[in-house]
């Protein structure tokens, strides 16, 4: 297969065309149910909206079978690890007002269908927030808590474990009405290029996915799938984290994980994904 | 896939030891000394011993093997090109049907993973699988 | 102690006498190798799991030596033969000499 290569940086590119073909091309045709019960859509049309894409895939198609395989089982999933010790947090008071998340949640299923619209426009926020800033707006306000570190453990294992009651349901945010000016925004960053070697996240994720940069088999870029359990640092990784790392490797200086620029950014690559299904906390190399 | 001098750059190129296949892993050595130390330096041949392993790794800190022993009491499995080779020793007890294990190991680059297996009646069996391991284009 | 060190087994509820039947376990553990480095050049120590076994009622299943090259997290897949109703028994030895112990009864019917 042969995308658009309109690189002005190929070097990266090019090592790796000896290792295209066979089974290091297109996303493979597996198809994902995890615990035998639950049906993930990998597969779908793409959204409107996008106008260079016709069908989007969940990075899950793009790895090995090997990689695959632990996802498939939650036992099997590492990520869950840290999904149990968010189940303890969800029901421990923390706090000046003596509530925990179940006071006012109560189960941690009633939770299911948030993960799949957020980042969303907040009405008493004023702003796009992201479920990362509901839960320190849920600390502090309600709570009496200390907010958590943007990217740390403890936030993201809870972002695991409310994303883990919506896997099967589709990604599914707004893009339009107050949201609008914050999608448009994620989108001119989405094609803006970056860093020393001047990659915008379309030069990888929308012209080369299903391309190897170097050993790594390039996915769409979709953050269906988050927060991951990555085999590279046996930890969850955030979304904005994962952002983070991107823009890193393009040698630019990054934004900062839950300010506005990443903020917008997460609703825009969100959105590009509507219709996939939740699937965090997901397992990738 | 082929192994032509261009893929083997490649793949060199995105491993942590530039030790392809054919190449002679550094620690080799090691690991066949502590394989003669496993089998007391005695004969070792093939028979039902199984080792499954992917052939590429898309990263080398959590790669899943398994392992079939049948008839064995013992298992020991090495990595030929990790400083340490030793991966793990494993018994069957009485009550284990199959001898069959799976975990995950680390692969500090491309290398063969070895398994010797010391039968019941005290021969030795070997199965070995190699294993390519890949490092990203993106640390991300 | 080391923190956050935590076991799961996963094991079927019921079996029929002689059945042989798949377990699976995983403990979260960081499993440092002793080959890594800090930001200052120091050899961070090694820290692991090295050893791991499984009994039913006194008779053992699987014994496992484990090396720093075990990942992450040890996981292990084995299968075990279930004579009669009773308790499996699973025990894992840290560096540090805490013992991490686990037992899931089977019933047989």
């Amino acid at each position: 297969m042969n995308k658009l290569k309109l690189l002005t940086s190929a070097m990266a590119f090019s090592a790796a065309a000896g290792l295209s073909g066979g089974a290091f091309a297109d996303p493979d045709e597996d198809q994902l149910t995890i615990n035998g019960e639950i049906e993930i859509v990998t597969e779908t049309a793409a959204p409107e909206h996008l106008e260079y894409v016709d069908t989007i895939y969940s990075g899950w198609r793009f790895r090995s079978d090997e990689t695959q395989a632990v996802q498939m089982d939650d036992f099997d999933n590492p990520g869950m690890i840290f999904v149990e010790a968010a189940m303890e947090t969800w029901d421990t008071v923390e706090g000046t007002e003596g509530k925990s998340c179940a006071s006012c949640h109560n189960d941690v299923e009633t939770m299911a269908g948030v993960r799949a619209v957020y980042p969303k426009y907040v009405e008493a926020a004023g702003e796009v927030r992201t479920l990362e800033h509901q839960i320190n707006g849920c600390r502090e306000e309600r709570m009496g808590a200390e907010p958590y570190k943007y990217t740390s453990g403890d936030m993201v294992a809870m972002v695991g474990l409310i994303s883990m009651v919506s896997r099967g349901l589709p990604v599914n945010v707004q893009i339009d009405g107050p949201a609008q000016s914050t999608w448009e925004k994620g989108k001119e960053i989405y094609y803006t290029r970056y860093g020393q070697l001047e990659l915008s996240c379309a030069n990888c994720h929308e012209d080369n996915y299903g391309n190897m940069i170097r050993a790594d088999h390039l996915s769409q870029g979709q953050i269906n799938g988050f927060p991951t359990y990555r085999l590279k640092n046996t930890k969850l990784n955030s979304v904005h984290a994962r952002f983070k790392g991107c823009v890193r490797d393009t040698m630019a200086h990054t934004f900062k994980p839950g300010g506005p620029e990443f903020t917008a950014l997460e609703l825009y690559v969100a959105s590009r994904g509507n219709g996939l299904s939740v699937e965090g906390p997901s397992v990738r190399n | 896939m082929e192994l032509t001098r261009r893929n083997m750059l490649a793949i060199s190129s995105g491993a942590l030891v530039a030790s392809g296949l054919g190449a002679i892993p550094a620690f080799a050595a090691t690991a066949e000394d502590m394989i003669a130390e496993f089998t007391g330096g005695a004969a070792v041949g093939e028979g039902e011993l199984s080792l499954t392993a992917p052939e590429i790794a898309e990263n080398g800190n959590t790669v899943p093997i398994e392992v079939s022993a049948p008839g064995a009491v013992a298992v020991a499995i090495y990595a030929d090109g990790n400083p340490t080779p030793a991966v793990a020793t494993v018994k069957f007890g009485k009550l284990n049907p199959s001898n069959t294990v799976s975990t995950r190991i680390r692969l500090a680059g491309t290398q063969n993973v070895v398994a010797v297996a010391q039968m019941e009646d005290g021969s030795f069996q070997q199965a070995s699988a190699a294993v390519k391991v890949t490092i990203g284009g993106c640390g991300g | 102690m080391a923190k956050g060190v935590k076991p799961r087994v996963k094991v079927p509820k019921s079996a029929s006498a002689g059945e042989a039947i798949t377990i699976k376990t995983l403990i979260s553990h960081k499993m440092e190798s002793g080959q890594r480095k800090d930001d200052d050049g120091n050899v961070i120590p090694r820290s692991i799991i090295n050893r791991f076994t499984c009994d039913f009622n006194g008779e053992n299943v699987i014994d496992v030596t484990l090396e720093p090259a075990i990942s992450t997290n040890p996981y292990f897949q084995f299968d075990a033969t279930v004579p009669e109703a009773g308790d499996f028994k699973f025990t894992w030895y840290d560096d540090d000499g805490s013992v991490y112990e686990e037992t899931k009864s089977i019933a047989v019917g």
